[in-house]
């Protein structure tokens, strides 16, 4: 069969690194993952039953393109009491099949061929190729490990160009964990007006932040909200990936923009996902701190083990993921993961899979009972010695 | 005393309840609260502490009665068919000196007593009594309970089956199946 039976824009979309190796770990027995990135956590059971109480009800239609009016008015008031902005439920917010939906929408509702599009590195897998399909140049402004891979404006500036249109934000970041610092936050701000971009923000993570960091959205800072389209989701906090249940909020003219091509392609989030989301946001906060308890407690553990096992980790202060730096081992991020699963049976993500700047790191999710984290870095210490 | 022994795997802790308002140890708490058998080394990393901090900190909430005790929760249906759990719905005349406390003590005092509460509402106290068998709760009743002279009425329950305690389901629940690796 020709290759060229597949339009060119997607035959030049690279695999995914992470694809190659969930692979080789799918064909091997026993192994303890460090490599999922979603909560180990079952979705709390109030959301659970609310969602079965739905459809004993018969609530199995279609929703409005936007998503279910009551949810959008539990979002608006959600996103207003924890990042300080508000959206007006009727024409400010759609709900979305996961965020990942909502970052597609967005990048396909701005972008003009050849727009650029910044964004930080080592990144989600995803941004890179969803702003090559929607017709734009992704161009990667790498984060450094001395900065705790936390985004400098300075670093912006020198990837700007009269071309760039928009820049994409993920704080706390998945694959570091790392959050954004208020002042630096507003300098980046300050860079996006001067230059006149469309901020995209994906802030997925955002409730999972730790040592009393107080998570912000660049959303919130004064003059923002109008150039700002603000992501967000049920995956992560409320351990709710399997609904696939994301929401964007923003200018009117932008979310009318996302909307068109939202109801052509998908016409609506799933009810029953909606449902729960409605639970979610209106009684999940008991079930998000408990879950944010845990993953601290096993965060200090991991980074604990690792810095005792030789292995520098710095403790990231958000998402659950810790980036240790692998390079005193003299291998490279995917020799290392290969090796690590050959010989002991555990997998890390090498940190090339999130961009060329993760070279020399790994990724370890701690979204894993503590049982399995403790079996994994004991043999993470065994295989370094060895 | 003998109950502070650590046992192995669905342990879990008894504290006092003003510990959590005197107490600003509230990650401990809740991690021993959870899994009193976890291992002081695994303690100390989650808490960013030395095994010693910890040492010290959990003697100083045993030697202050804040943790009572260190037991395991057992599934009585796998482990002991015979023996039964009544719960007792107890009215009493309170003491115009000492309230329910006196009373509340002698009755906690009987070795077959494994809990006593006071409630708000249509009853004073909630008595929960382990025996071996019907029979010989209904003569701790009819012997002890009810004959002490505060004593007005007691209403006795027994429990059918466990469903969750302790914060434990007892069915065992199977882990759902997540993808190895996903971005």
């Amino acid at each position: 069969m020709s290759s060229s039976r597949i339009a060119a824009h997607v035959r030049d979309i690279p695999r995914s690194g992470i694809r190659d190796f969930f692979e080789i770990v799918q064909s091997m027995k026993d192994v303890i993952s460090l490599g999922i990135g979603e909560p180990d956590f079952v979705t709390p059971w109030h959301i659970r039953e609310a969602a079965v109480y739905s459809l004993e009800k018969g609530k199995t239609g279609y929703t409005s393109n936007l998503g279910l009016p009551r949810l959008r008015r539990s979002i608006s008031t959600y996103v207003e009491k924890h990042f300080s902005v508000e959206y007006n439920p009727h024409d400010e917010i759609i709900v979305t099949v996961g965020v990942s939906e909502a970052i597609d929408l967005a990048l396909r509702a701005l972008l003009n061929q050849g727009d650029e599009v910044l964004y930080h590195e080592p990144c989600y897998v995803s941004y890179s190729p969803t702003i090559s399909l929607a017709g734009g140049v992704p161009i990667a402004v790498p984060t450094r490990a001395e900065d705790h891979f936390t985004l400098r404006a300075a670093a912006l500036e020198k990837a700007v160009t009269p071309k760039t249109r928009v820049l994409m934000l993920n704080f706390p970041t998945n694959p570091t964990g790392a959050v954004m610092p208020l002042d630096e936050l507003e300098k980046i701000a300050a860079f996006a007006v001067k230059h006149d971009l469309i901020v995209l923000t994906d802030e997925i993570y955002s409730e999972l932040t730790y040592d009393e960091v107080k998570h912000h959205s660049i959303a919130a800072l004064p003059g923002m909200k109008d150039r700002t389209i603000f992501l967000h989701g049920f995956s992560k906090a409320f351990a709710m990936t399997g609904w696939r249940i994301g929401f964007a909020c923003g200018p009117a003219d932008i979310i009318e923009a996302m909307m068109k091509i939202h109801q052509y392609s998908i016409l609506c989030a799933p009810i029953m996902g909606q449902e729960a989301a409605i639970e979610a946001l209106e009684r999940g906060g008991r079930s998000v701190e408990r879950m944010r308890e845990e993953y601290r407690l096993r965060r200090n553990f991991i980074v604990s083990y690792l810095n005792d096992a030789g292995i520098p980790c710095h403790s990231p202060k958000g998402a659950f993921y810790v980036f240790p730096d692998i390079r005193g081992t003299g291998l490279t991020s995917k020799e290392f993961s290969f090796k690590l699963l050959e010989a002991k049976k555990v997998a890390v993500v090498p940190g090339t899979a999130f961009g060329p700047s993760g070279e020399g790191y790994v990724r370890c999710s701690y979204a894993t009972g503590m049982d399995q984290i403790k079996l994994a870095v004991e043999r993470i210490a065994d295989f370094v010695r060895s | 005393m003998d109950g502070k022994r650590t046992l192995p795997l669905f342990s879990f802790f008894i504290i006092h309840p003003s510990s959590f308002i005197l107490f600003p140890m509230d990650s401990l708490i809740r991690i021993l609260r959870n899994n009193s058998a976890i291992p002081r080394a695994d303690l100390a990393r989650q808490l960013r502490l030395s095994e010693a901090e910890v040492s010290a900190k959990i003697t100083k909430l045993e030697a202050d009665g804040t943790i009572l005790g260190y037991q395991a929760v057992i599934n009585r249906e796998q482990w002991d068919t015979e023996s039964v759990t009544a719960v007792i719905e107890v009215r009493v005349t309170p003491e115009r000196e000492g309230g329910f406390d006196r009373i509340a003590n002698r009755i906690a005092g009987f070795e077959e007593v494994e809990s006593v509460y006071l409630m708000s509402g249509g009853y004073d106290l909630l008595v929960i009594v382990d025996g071996r068998s019907l029979r010989e709760v209904a003569s701790f009743v009819a012997d002890k309970l009810s004959t002490i002279e505060a004593v007005q009425s007691c209403a006795t329950r027994f429990r059918l089956k466990t469903y969750k305690e302790n914060g434990l389901l007892h069915a065992l629940e199977e882990a759902p199946e997540r993808l190895s690796v996903t971005p």
